[in-house]
Formats: C-alpha cells, structure tokens, sequence
C-alpha cells in the first residue's frame, strides 16, 4: 500500500484570480520581506478581499526558516483566526505556512513532531500556496524543511494532511525572477525529478510525471534563465515543471542528493537548489557503482542516449546534468563556490553527521557509510568522477 | 527447514546475526534503544525483543508477556505485514508511514538512524526463517 495526494492545481495565466472564488472569512497570507516590497502580498489580498474575506499577512519569513518564525506566526495566526492560510513566496514561506498551520491548529505539538506517522486531525483551516519561484513543488507536497539556526541544520517535517488544499501556478507569479534564481530553481526541479523516479518509494503514478519533469527542464531551464520574462513560454513550462515533479517526489521521496545538500546547504549557507543539484551528478554514480538506481530506464525514456548498463546511463546522466549547469551558469563543484579546502576540511564531520541523519535518505536505492559519505563529499568538492 | 517467527530460536538467531554483521556495527554504532516487535493477532500476543546498544544486540528474547520489559520502542503490525517485512517485501519506513506497522516511541531518533534501520531489516531477511501457515 502506497499513497497519491495532491492538491487542487489552478494552473497557466490568470490562474491567480481563482483566489476569488475561494470561500472563507479570513485569509492569512504567508510571505517574505521582499515579495511584500514589491506589490505580492497586496495582489494576492485584493483577489481575496474580492472574495470577501477579511486579510491579515505575515510578510517576516526569512530563507531557509527557523522555528522562531514560525511560532512568531503562529501567534499572529491566532489574532486573526483564519480559515485559509496563504503561503506565497518560494520553499521557505510556503514550508513555514504549512508548519504554523499545524502548530495553529496542534498548539500541543512540538515542531519535530510533526510527522506522517501519526494523523495530525487538522480541520479548522485550509491552505493555499501560491509559488513565485518554479523549484521547490512544495505547493504540492505534504513535506516542511525548516532550519535549526542554531546548529546549522535543516530539520525536515511533514504529514499527508499537510498537502495544501489549493495549489495556484501562475507564471506571471516568477515573470521577473532573476536569472540566478531561476537556474538554482530550475537544477532544483531536475533533482527532484531525477530523485522521485530513482528513489525506493517510487510508483506507477510518479514515474511519468518526475520523467515529464526532467524532460521539461532540459528543453526550458536554458531558455528561462537567459531570456527570462522575454519568453514567457519557458517561465510557463518551468512553473509546471516545478509543480509536476512536486507531484513526483512528493509521493515518492527524495534521495542521497537532497541528504548531502541539505547538510551543506545549510552549513556555508548555498541556496536549495543549487546545493541539492551540485551533489545530484555525484550521488547518481555513487548509486549505480552500488548497482541500485534505474538509470538505465531513465536514461532511454528521457532519449538521452544509449547506455549499455547501469553505470554507463549514471555516467551519461551525470554528464548530461553537468553540461545542463554549465549552460545555466550552476557551479558544479564545491570549490568552484568559493569555499576554501580547510574550511571544507574542518566542516566535514558536521556535514557527514547532518547527512546521515537527514531524513531525505528515507528512500534512497543506496546508503553510503560514513566513510563513504566523506568521499562523497571530497569528489564533490574537487569534481571528481566516482569511483566506488 | 528454517526457524520458526516468533521463537526464541528465532530471537536468538537474530541476535547471532546482528552480532556478526559489520555493515551493522557501523551504521549503528550510534544506537541506543531497546524494541518490542508486536505481533499482533493474539492475546496476549508474541512479542520479540531486542536490546540494540552501539551496534551490538545485547539481548535477544521471545514473550508472550507485554511487562517482560519496559522497551524505549514498540512496533506492531499482524502477522503478515511482519512476514512481507522479513522477506523484503515491505520497507519497514513505509510500513511506518503507511500505518501498516504502529510505532510507539521517539520517531525522530528512528528516522536519524535509516541506516542502521536498513542495516536491521537486512540482518532480519538473512534468518532462514520459517512462517507460520
């Protein structure tokens, strides 16, 4: 037994406007500093105020969200009381709206206990999520990663009833989102897409949409990060990308990739996608060299190219994401971040533990040991190619 | 012929397998934490027991007493969902997030430790194990 959820999509242009046919009383908007500055939240109210609804926002969420955030938006949740909350922004705002929703409505929860194990009974408020970056597909998955500031690590949370009730993808929502940020989000779609069709949880109802994910990616992401609002066919594919390989990994989880970027993601602070897509080439080789992964199916249904086994689709894969960063200007290695080989050096056993016990390895094909997971880590920060 | 699940026979040699696996040792070097495994379907029901220390199962025991000990885990599930379990017919982190197999103790320590969980799974399927018809 196994589980599809999924939202209600209102998707292509003018997709925002189906805001007016929700019906509620009071809506509280989730969002970050910036997108309030430009005109975001106030868009988004107007088309609730149409509804009739009363609107309150909490426009505080920083990237990468602490837990601190969120039970400052809890309690502002509770001067409204709504009966939608509205997550508007990239990951970070529309994560930390699903977790003050259910902390709003299981005040007797702690944050790490919001887990798909056990029911949570959430019934007072339903949630939209109004993505403005084409990445995170968390308008569509059930899943919350928020960071522990402290120590420097992201804390991922989730529960099925988490799934927003309403997913709205608009594409005038990333129209003028900078090109740095659409080729971060665009390798963090293609991760997602590559990992929901490897990971252990996959199924006959993801495997076509993380396989149509991946396929939009490499025709699109070139053309949305050089031509950006000029080509709004490209913004378009890329916004449905990003929500199809939600659908995707949502219900099939993430893998090694996602583990190892969390973890160095939020320790030299690197932005999701750009983390998770730098280790995605490494993990794949990693996986096949342990003959786990179906590279060799993804690879032919993807028409990449001809693979005469495993390790040379992972291989040919691999290569195919490394000239993919290339063209979108994504760095794919850790040295060419910037970070020193010390600094590195000196984080590595923090990077190792906070992989190892992230949750996103929850389904991947293979687990490295510690040793190998330093290695990983190594030919990731000098680019070689993995030999074990 | 294989081992009966549950036995004592069985519990112990799972433990013997535990003990002499490496992959095991490694991955769990870490844990602490004791287990019942609930086989649910019977009263009282069958109930396996395993003191996992820092890779190493210090006691292994069959009961059919739920006050035998006072485990940090108990995990439950029917007879069936236990068998596609030891035959690798069911992840054992699906089973808990499907709600086939019933986890009572701290999730957050079980899903910081896959691997050793994995590790487990692995050492459980290696049991020549006999199943009840």
């Amino acid at each position: 037994m196994w589980f599809f959820t999924s939202p209600e999509i209102a998707f292509g242009e003018d997709a925002l406007s189906y805001l007016e046919q929700l019906q509620g009383q009071r809506a509280f908007i989730v969002t970050d500093p910036t997108l309030d500055q430009l005109g975001f939240t106030e868009k988004v109210a107007q088309h609730l105020r149409s509804a009739g609804m009363e609107v309150a926002a909490f426009p505080e969420v920083e990237p990468e969200p602490s837990l601190q955030t969120v039970r400052r938006g809890v309690e502002r949740m509770k001067e409204l009381e709504p009966d939608w909350i509205v997550g508007l922004g990239g990951g970070s705002a529309m994560d930390a709206a699903k977790a003050m929703w259910a902390l709003y409505e299981r005040p007797d929860l702690e944050p790490e206990e919001i887990s798909p194990l056990f029911p949570l009974g959430l019934h007072k408020v339903k949630m939209v999520a109004i993505p403005t970056t084409a990445g995170t597909g968390s308008e569509v998955t059930w899943m919350v990663v928020l960071t522990d500031t402290e120590a420097r690590r992201k804390i991922g949370l989730g529960n099925r009833e988490l799934t927003p009730t309403v997913a709205i993808v608009d594409p005038e929502m990333s129209r003028r989102l900078p090109s740095r940020i659409t080729a971060d989000t665009g390798m963090d779609v293609l991760t997602h897409a590559i990992e929901g069709y490897t990971a252990n949880f996959h199924s006959d109802f993801t495997d076509p949409l993380c396989l149509q994910a991946a396929e939009m990616v490499f025709t699109y992401l070139p053309r949305a990060v050089t031509k950006g609002e000029e080509d709004m066919e490209a913004r378009e594919k890329m916004a449905n990308a990003a929500t199809i390989a939600g659908l995707g990994f949502g219900n099939s989880y993430v893998a090694l990739a996602h583990a190892l970027g969390h973890s160095f993601g939020s320790y030299f602070k690197v932005p999701h996608g750009r983390a998770v897509a730098l280790f995605l080439p490494y993990t794949i080789e990693f996986t096949a060299n342990g003959e786990a992964g179906r590279y060799q199916e993804l690879v032919r249904r993807l028409g990449l190219g001809e693979a005469g086994s495993r390790k040379e689709a992972a291989r040919l894969l691999a290569q195919r994401i490394w000239e993919l960063a290339e063209k979108v200007g994504q760095p794919t290695t850790i040295a060419a971040l910037g970070i020193a080989q010390e600094e590195f050096e000196k984080a590595l056993d923090v990077l190792c533990e906070h992989a190892e016990t992230d949750n996103a390895i929850l389904a991947a094909p293979r687990l490295p040991s510690r040793e190998e997971m330093e290695k990983l880590f190594r030919y990731a920060y000098e680019g070689k190619l993995v030999d074990f | 012929m294989g081992i009966l699940f549950p036995s004592q026979e069985w519990a112990e040699a799972m433990k013997e397998q535990i003990n002499s696996s490496d992959a095991y040792r490694n991955a769990a070097k870490n844990w602490e934490g004791d287990f019942y495994f609930v086989v649910e379907g019977t009263n009282p029901p069958d109930i396996i027991y395993m003191d996992l220390w820092h890779g190493e199962c210090r006691e292994a025991a069959y009961t059919n007493d739920p006050n035998f000990k006072n485990p940090e885990f108990k995990i439950s599930a029917s007879y069936d969902k236990w068998k596609k379990v030891l035959t690798g017919q069911l992840d054992p982190i699906q089973g808990l997030m499907t709600r086939q197999l019933k986890l009572d103790g701290n999730l957050i320590k079980i899903m910081k430790n896959v691997k050793a969980a994995q590790e487990l799974v692995r050492c459980a399927t290696q049991v020549d194990t006999e199943f009840r018809e």
